[in-house]
């Protein structure tokens, strides 16, 4: 086990996390804002990603298509709010879960008579195509990019709370949302331009991880289960807590599988070792939510209070 | 009429109905029919087991398929070894259904008191999420515990026997699942009409005023949750048997979807709304299965209605909104 292969693995912990990141932020801000769990979020996810495939495709620029698979995505969200989203945010958990679960059978099965059954696949972009040397490890080009892509969207985000209008009003939003509509604030619209945002965030991650996964209808639950880990880690509504929670699932999780198998290695047999190391790594994530809430029930990052 | 009444009519048709369907298809030598039939008895007990801790209770519990899964693989694992005649921690496996399924309940009973008691510290969409996390450890955990088959799951080879019957026989496995149905059905209206179901529901209703009148919320909140999780561990131990296969797939976060959605299309809290949401769920997808590929577009579509403008499910509709909701 040499020093690069770990940087390497912890490379791509980071990466993990700043995707699970992009998916998390939108969820938490609509459970802030609006204290809405939105299973759906998966499917936006799927949706950004199966629209920059067929952009890219049509086209031959994966820019282009990532552009349409923000837009599409955030067009989708904007839609199924007013539609649907709308009607739930007084209802109790219970039915947004069921509603939005709902939402996930309508939206995968919709994909998938679009798009056919079979996967799509996008490549990389050429000029980021290869290795690029990091003094001890060569490291996958595209995967450094999107980790610098993850900073940047943060980076973004966070200026857009913390120093515009709009961010005034969302951070407004949730605190108290009775006292900004009483000032004039339209409710109605902010909470579909917040919906929107997060679709388009999800919609991003679709389309960035997409091209080194296969884009295929059923790609957003599994990230959607981990960015629920997050958001429960970091806590429920706090930006800040998704972005810390999404780098330590990411990096636990891509860790615990790198080295569990190899710890277990040291002292049990291949074979076996391989076996326990691998059914632990799987577990690990959720053990440390478990653990989270049994000792901060509110998550690391309590939004309010 | 009034809706209690209502109520109790529909109970016994549904009751009459899922017995005489099955029973015309073994006169008729319809096999599938009854195996449908047994599948909808099958998923109609695990339903009334979330039903005590998410109808009576008002748990939401998003990890139900945890104790369906733990059922079907001590089903699984006992069959495996009976077939191979290896022992297991030194005892040997089986396949007689009765101690299956007494170990199936159990087990699910003993980490549903672990998960509960965890997770009732937590309210809300907390408490939703952390049975879902408990759930995917159980999930993630049998796709890559390579002993008992991983990722492609286990077959069991011969079916678990009843005594006196042959299980072998759709009709009279079906017979076993209608019995077990029926005694579940039981054992939740004795509960609903007990003082624990009473203190049960009041705590759902308010539990600071439930409290003030001496009642602990968390005691007799983690005995449903434990009662509610053993019962899906005996439906899971069931549906493994009618399959001949367990799978990590007994235990995805869409298979306690699919519980939620049994118990909400049928009547949250109704005795048996489980029962009419099983066969909803599981007649829709034979029925529309046939016609098109896309059937989960419209059982998504109808979901969504039904959680937008009929909250009381198919018996709510009916009979009305519910005595003690």
């Amino acid at each position: 086990m040499s020093l690069a292969l770990v940087l390497e693995q912890l490379l791509n912990g980071v990466q993990f996390g700043l995707m699970l990141f992009l998916m998390s932020a939108g969820l938490t801000l609509v459970f802030g804002v609006m204290g809405l769990i939105n299973l759906a979020h998966g499917s936006l996810y799927m949706i950004g990603a199966f629209l920059c495939a067929a952009v890219a495709g049509a086209t031959g620029n994966f820019w282009l298509g990532l552009v349409g698979g923000i837009a599409a995505a955030a067009a989708a969200g904007a839609l199924i709010e007013v539609v649907v989203i709308r009607r739930l945010y007084t209802r109790d958990h219970l039915d947004q879960v069921l509603a939005t679960f709902a939402l996930i059978l309508i939206l995968s099965e919709g994909v998938r008579m679009i798009f056919g059954p079979f996967p799509l696949y996008l490549n990389v972009p050429d000029m980021l195509r290869g290795t690029v040397s990091l003094g001890i490890v060569e490291y996958s080009r595209y995967r450094l990019a999107l980790i610098g892509f993850g900073l940047a969207v943060a980076l973004g985000l966070w200026a857009l709370i913390a120093r515009t209008r709009l961010g005034i009003q969302i951070r407004a939003g949730e605190s108290d949302r009775e006292m900004i509509a009483a000032l004039g604030v339209n409710i109605r619209a902010l909470y579909t331009i917040v919906f929107a945002l997060g679709a388009a965030l999800a919609g991003l991650a679709g389309a960035l991880v997409g091209a080194i996964q296969s884009v295929q209808v059923g790609m957003g639950e599994p990230v959607l289960i981990l960015a629920f880990v997050v958001i429960v880690i970091g806590g429920i509504g706090s930006i800040k807590g998704a972005m810390v929670g999404a780098l330590l699932v990411g990096v636990i999780d891509t860790m615990g599988r790198f080295l569990l198998p190899r710890i277990f290695a040291s002292f049990l047999d291949t074979s076996q070792a391989m076996g326990i190391g691998a059914a632990l790594a799987s577990m690990l994530i959720y053990l440390l939510m478990a653990l989270v809430l049994i000792f901060r029930p509110k998550g690391l990052f309590p939004a309010h209070g | 009429m009034d809706n209690l009444r209502k109520e109790w009519l529909l109970n016994a048709l549904l009751a009459a109905a899922l017995f005489m369907v099955p029973f015309w298809a073994w006169i008729a030598s319809e096999p599938f029919i009854i195996t449908l039939a047994t599948r909808i008895a099958i998923l109609a007990i695990a339903g009334v087991g979330l039903n005590i801790a998410l109808g009576l209770g008002g748990m939401v519990s998003f990890g139900h398929a945890l104790y369906l899964g733990i059922g079907g693989y001590v089903a699984g694992i006992a069959a495996h070894h009976a077939f191979h005649g290896t022992p297991i921690l030194g005892l040997p496996g089986t396949n007689q259904m009765l101690p299956i399924w007494a170990i199936a309940m159990l087990f699910s009973g003993a980490i549903a008191a672990i998960v509960g008691a965890l997770s009732l510290r937590t309210s809300g969409i907390f408490f939703i999420m952390i049975t879902l996390a408990f759930a995917q450890m159980g999930f993630f955990f049998t796709l890559s515990w390579p002993a008992y088959g991983g990722e492609d799951g286990l077959p069991i080879f011969m079916r678990n026997q009843f005594p006196g019957l042959n299980t072998a026989r759709p009709w009279e496995l079906f017979l076993v699942a209608y019995g077990v149905l029926i005694l579940t059905l039981g054992v939740f209206a004795t509960l609903r009409a007990a003082r624990f179901g009473a203190a049960l529901m009041a705590i759902r209703q308010n539990p600071d005023r439930a409290a003030a009148i001496g009642i602990s919320p968390f005691g007799i909140k983690l005995v449903a949750f434990i009662l509610s999780g053993m019962i899906t561990g005996l439906a899971g131990a069931m549906m493994a048997d009618l399959t001949r296969f367990v799978s990590p797939a007994m235990m995805a976060w869409t298979m306690s979807g699919e519980l939620i959605v049994i118990i909400i299309l049928g009547g949250v809290g109704r005795l048996f709304g489980p029962v009419a949401g099983a066969a909803i769920l599981v007649g829709f997808e034979v029925f529309f299965g046939g016609l098109t590929e896309h059937w989960k577009l419209w059982l998504g579509l109808v979901l969504l209605a039904v959680v937008l403008f009929a909250r009381g499910g198919l018996i709510g509709l009916i009979a009305g909104r519910a005595q003690n909701g």
